[in-house]
């Protein structure tokens, strides 16, 4: 079967998402990242499980897509920015992630581990917040949401550098960041 | 390897390494980046759609979203499920509702943690849909593509995140 009837495939989709969404949540907590100890160790910048699960990932990542975008296997999803959308949404979110100390994935792997805060709260507390956002969503689309567009969707792009060069200073540079956290004792 | 599958934590980098080859693979085979805020949009819808019936659909963000058991909000389970069998494996499940670190810090009042956990997860919900993606969308799934939306995103949740934590907490430094 080929990949485009592959994605079309609604039912093998449904399959996927799940399959998809369980092997993210085994991995999220064989990590320790679905423990409120662990994220608030993150945000109190104690306990770098968090950035090192994430860290890691995106340097795989960045190669990954890399070659598998060049030989035209994976397409790039990327939106453009806004200040008024990732800058201000993003600090309501970190605000929230404090207060929580789960965000929505790790909410979920949370409950699946047995925390029942993260189920009678968080998972509550996320389909009342996004449900507000759908009813302020129309007016917040015509006027914040687009407010200060970054014109450069692309971080190579915003740099006028080629991609190859991006990815490999991109993954240099987190093995070194990572490196460095080792070596400072985190 | 059954008493790999048990242990109760794998180092973060080897988890990281296959999170990030499970993210290219979601794109090869599903043509989606992972990220989870958007499973909670179709399930929001889902339940709005059970209780004010179909006319909801009209909504300008659900026509963005539609309410549907699909692929982003079959993640959602999918992640209970797999961290549910990884603790079970590891023997590490175990109900609770007020995390330890919390009740050292506020006392062990479940009402209060309950309350602030709603709070919470209102900011992250509204914050999740403002900036178009969660840790996993924009901080995984986005970065990796070097979408500059997304690194500015993942940045703030850290910005808004940390400061919250030492307001709670204080500085642990």
């Amino acid at each position: 079967m080929d990949l485009k009837s592959l994605h079309t495939n609604r039912s093998a989709q449904v399959l996927l998402g799940l399959l998809f969404g369980i092997v993210f949540g085994f991995l999220l907590q064989k990590g320790g990242a679905t423990s409120y100890e662990v994220i608030m160790g993150q945000l109190l910048l104690t306990d770098f499980t968090v950035v090192k699960i994430m860290a890691s990932a995106v340097a795989v990542g960045l190669v990954g897509f890399f070659i598998l975008n060049r030989i035209g296997y994976a397409r790039r999803h990327v939106r453009e920015g806004t200040i008024g959308s990732n800058v201000v949404g993003g600090l309501i979110f970190g605000l929230g992630f404090g207060l929580l100390g789960y965000c929505p994935g790790t909410v979920a792997g949370a409950v699946g581990q047995g925390a029942l805060d993260a189920l009678i709260g968080g998972f509550v507390g996320i389909l009342i917040g996004v449900g507000i956002f759908a009813r302020i969503y129309p007016s917040l689309n015509r006027t914040l949401l687009t407010y200060g567009r970054i014109k450069k969707e692309t971080v190579h792009e915003l740099l006028g550098l080629p991609e190859w060069l991006v990815v490999l200073a991109g993954c240099i540079g987190i093995v070194v960041f990572l490196y460095l956290l080792e070596v400072a004792g985190f | 390897m059954n008493g790999f599958l048990a242990l109760p934590l794998w180092s973060p980098y080897l988890v990281g390494v296959c999170i990030g080859l499970l993210v290219c693979l979601a794109l090869v085979l599903s043509d989606r980046p992972i990220g989870c805020s958007t499973g909670f949009v179709k399930i929001r819808g889902l339940a709005e759609q059970i209780f004010r019936g179909k006319q909801i659909q009209e909504k300008e963000y659900y026509k963005k979203f539609p309410p549907a058991i699909d692929w982003q909000l079959m993640i959602i389970p999918g992640i209970i499920i797999g961290a549910f069998l990884s603790s079970v494996l590891s023997g590490t499940f175990g109900l609770f509702i007020i995390p330890p670190l919390w009740a050292e810090q506020f006392g062990s009042s479940a009402v209060l943690r309950i309350i602030a956990a709603i709070a919470g997860g209102i900011l992250l919900g509204i914050g999740a849909r403002w900036a178009g993606g969660c840790t996993s969308g924009h901080g995984i799934s986005g970065s990796l593509q070097l979408s500059v939306g997304s690194i500015l995103s993942a940045a703030c949740f850290f910005a808004g995140g940390i400061a919250m934590a030492m307001i709670l907490f204080g500085v642990h430094w």
